[in-house]
């Protein structure tokens, strides 16, 4: 604030003359540059490794360029096209061209998967009739391609190739959400046969607050015990936590299947006490009650460690000032205690919900139809059925839920009031 | 961005290739296939011999499980590291229309049978692809536990839907390709017309309510060692599964189950060759000699798949360790008791089939 009062002609200098400023902001430069310096190598990596591929894949929920690319003729043609009855000779004439040079190109194999994804039958159309007009070396085409697929003489058909043209397309977005394009181009709800992604969506969201929710239950009581007891019995207690946590995810999940299933450790012990007769063993796993247990028991860690780290902070002192103002036990703990462990358990919950929202190998082994959740559907659309677009556009909601929930979060809570440790 | 990309893998490829090239003179493939006993049989079968005959080439084997998710996104990033591929044939087919895969001419690369048939003569009618070397023909079929039933034994799919006369849970493969032809042949379609009737939407409505009556009973599985495992378990009495995990099951681990060939689907299994690879020659070499009478013949010793070629079924001999005679656990031998998956009609229909099929579960 100096410089303010002083004025133009009048600024301060260094011993060789340059203005003060400028000499500091010079040094200020360097060190700048050094600390960036520091940090390219993690930046870089995260870039290159992380950031760069999630936009790249995020992308490909509204890439539609193999219709334009592959088809551009016919694109083309069918821009002057009202969309009413059959398109003109002009389009037929097109689509067989652009089919010519697909099949040279073995490009056309990418729009006859694009088109399958919105109307279940058109690999076949497209293949075949691909295969068949290359044999045909002149028009009339419109004969030739109806001759090669009856297809080519429903309207329907090309209108679903007309609003494909452009190179981006809603379409996967509206397929995660159930809903699809009517003939006419507006939204409606997808038939009820079709309808699983917002029950999943809804599904995974609950069963990770849920899953949240019973991790500080079972945590809370665990990380005060090890905050309050001596020190020899507080690491024992920890390494019982984190000795699950060294193991194998896959062993884990798998010992639960062994406790769990019908003829499990467990469901022998409920046999044996008399709980239940032998033909009427619980279903414990491969449903709903088997995720939300192996789930539970895999991320209690990720909670018990983060409320471990604040309780250990909270000097004992402030609940013995407590009892002594008059306040009874339970007063104290609700009153003292709890209100200072918040930021562990937001900060665990955080973590829990996270990872659980995400979760795929766990409900995948032991979920059954009842228990599996949309991360679910994202791999069996990464890797069987190959709709890398379906599979983004569900990615890009999951990660924009997670995101609102993580502002919604701040906002309420505040993420400088969370404590990992 | 892409292309960025692009540049930084072959960035990095460049730098691998460079240190293979100082450390050594030899080919390397990498082979990509199933893992486990599958991958073992082709091990013994293949790859051993073919590097003690070639001590240039070394094979790397890589496993994975299944799909083009791999094969693609290496493609796509103009990096192609894997030389070979095990794929079953509706994928075959799909990574060729992609272009994926390389086409080929069988005739001219493969080897010929011992009497001079040419190779696509001598392949199974029907199992020849464009971009498709086949290799086995192998069955997903029902197995029950032979301790679960007194009198009567199931015998044909109608009994394995029948939960009167057969009750007990039943594992399926959470997929709607074979469950619905299932169901059908279990109501009474015969196994010729299956594809027909599935071709109509009232066909698959009966498909679906067909297996609607066992619903309740079932415990789906998505990974093909669950299923034998739930049978020796006792948690199920009826799964299906591939016949050679359940040889496996029965022969090897001598668990109390029996096979029923009756609607068992045969699918074909083989190799594909990634577009776009560095060591093509090199590769094709390979599967000439890995795909010839004696080699398919060979790998019936260590697992029970039937080979592709109508001239190595006379040469199926004992299984190398457990000495019994393969011939009888061959799924080719029950061939007229099932049907050929219906890969193309599946490539159509798949992706509206499976939402449906996941909708189907959660109601």
């Amino acid at each position: 604030m100096a410089e303010a009062t002083l004025d133009q002609g009048d600024v301060m200098r260094t011993a060789d003359g340059t203005p003060l400023k400028v000499s500091i902001a010079r040094a200020m430069r360097r060190n700048k540059l050094k600390a960036l310096g520091l940090i390219a190598p993690l930046f870089l990596f995260i870039l290159f490794s992380f950031l760069i591929p999630i936009v790249d894949m995020s992308l490909r929920s509204i890439d539609n360029s193999v219709i334009p690319e592959v088809l551009p003729n016919t694109v083309a043609a069918l821009a002057e096209w009202d969309g009413k009855d059959l398109p003109p000779e002009e389009a037929y004439a097109a689509l067989a061209a652009d089919m010519k040079a697909g099949r040279e190109s073995r490009e056309i194999g990418k729009v006859a998967t694009r088109l399958n994804y919105e109307l279940s039958g058109m690999r076949g159309t497209v293949m075949g009739s691909a295969r068949k007009i290359v044999k045909v070396e002149e028009g009339p085409y419109r004969e030739a391609m109806i001759k090669a697929d009856k297809d080519w003489e429903d309207p329907a058909v090309w209108q679903l190739l007309k609003r494909l043209s452009s190179p981006y397309t809603m379409g996967y977005y509206l397929n995660a959400v159930d809903l699809r394009l009517d003939v006419e181009g507006n939204v409606e709800a997808q038939p009820d046969f079709r309808r699983i992604y917002v029950d999943l969506f809804l599904r995974t969201f609950w069963m990770s607050i849920l899953i949240t929710g019973l991790t500080i239950l079972l945590g809370y009581p665990i990380a005060h015990l090890m905050a309050t007891l001596p020190l020899r019995y507080s690491n024992l207690l920890m390494i019982l936590v984190l000795l699950p946590f060294w193991t194998s995810l896959l062993v884990r999940t798998t010992a639960w299947i062994v406790m769990l299933q019908s003829e499990g450790v467990l469901n022998d012990i409920f046999v044996a006490v008399g709980l239940f007769a032998d033909d009427a063993r619980p279903q414990l796993v491969y449903n709903k009650i088997g995720t939300i247990v192996a789930m539970t028991h895999i991320l209690l860690p990720f909670m018990v460690l983060p409320l471990y780290s604040v309780m250990k902070t909270i000097p004992p002192s402030y609940m013995r000032a407590a009892r002594s103002l008059g306040a009874n036990q339970f007063t104290a703990f609700v009153r003292v205690y709890m209100p200072q462990t918040l930021s562990g358990i937001g900060a665990g919950s955080i973590l829990v919900f996270i990872l659980a929202i995400g979760y795929y190998i766990t409900p995948a082994l032991v979920g059954g139809t009842s228990g599996t959740l949309i991360s679910n559907q994202i791999a069996y659309h990464m890797q069987q059925s190959l709709n890398w677009g379906l599979a983004a556009a569900l990615g890009v909601i999951l990660l924009g839920t997670v995101v609102a929930l993580y502002f919604l979060y701040n906002r309420i809570v505040g993420v400088d009031n969370m404590k990992l440790g | 961005m892409k292309k960025a990309l692009r540049y930084s893998t072959f960035g990095l490829a460049g730098a691998a290739a460079m240190a293979f090239a100082v450390s050594a003179q030899a080919v390397e493939l990498n082979v990509v296939s199933w893992g486990g006993a599958y991958t073992a049989s082709q091990l013994k079968a293949y790859h051993q011999p073919y590097m003690k005959a070639n001590p240039g080439v070394t094979l790397n084997s890589v496993d994975y499980s299944g799909g083009l998710a791999e094969v693609r996104a290496q493609s796509e990033a103009g990096n192609v590291t894997w030389d070979l591929v095990d794929v079953v044939v509706s994928d075959a087919i799909r990574g060729c229309d992609e272009g994926l895969f390389m086409e080929i001419d069988h005739d001219a690369i493969l080897a010929t049978a011992p009497d001079g048939t040419p190779a696509s003569k001598d392949f199974l009618e029907g199992t020849l692809s464009d971009c498709f070397i086949p290799q086995i023909i192998y069955s997903t079929a029902f197995a029950y536990r032979t301790d679960a039933f007194e009198g009567d034994q199931p015998k044909t799919m109608a009994d394995v839907f029948n939960l009167e006369k057969f009750p007990g849970k039943r594992t399926l493969q959470r997929a709607p390709i074979n469950n619905l032809e299932w169901a059908l042949i279990a109501d009474g379609v015969p196994a010729s017309q299956v594809y027909e009737v599935l071709d109509t939407p009232e066909g698959v409505e009966r498909a679906f309510a067909k297996l609607e009556t066992i619903k309740d009973e079932v415990i789906w599985w998505t990974e093909g060692a669950v299923p034998a495992q739930l049978l020796a378990d006792g948690e199920v009495v009826f799964g299906t599964g591939y016949n050679g995990r359940l040889f496996s099951a029965i022969e090897e681990e001598k668990q109390p189950l029996a096979i029923i060939w009756d609607g068992q689907v045969l699918d074909i299994d083989g190799w594909a060759i990634p577009s776009g690879g560095q060591n093509k020659d090199e590769v094709l070499k390979f599967v000439k000699y890995a795909t010839d009478t004696q080699r398919l013949a060979d790998q019936a010793k260590y697992i029970s798949y039937g080979p592709a070629r109508k001239s190595s079924l006379p040469l199926v001999g004992k299984h190398a360790e457990l000495g019994i005679d393969m011939g009888p656990h061959m799924p080719t031998k029950y061939a007229d008791q099932g049907f050929l998956t219906g890969f193309q009609w599946w490539a159509d229909n798949r992706d509206e089939l499976n939402e449906r099929f996941e909708a189907w579960l959660q109601q």
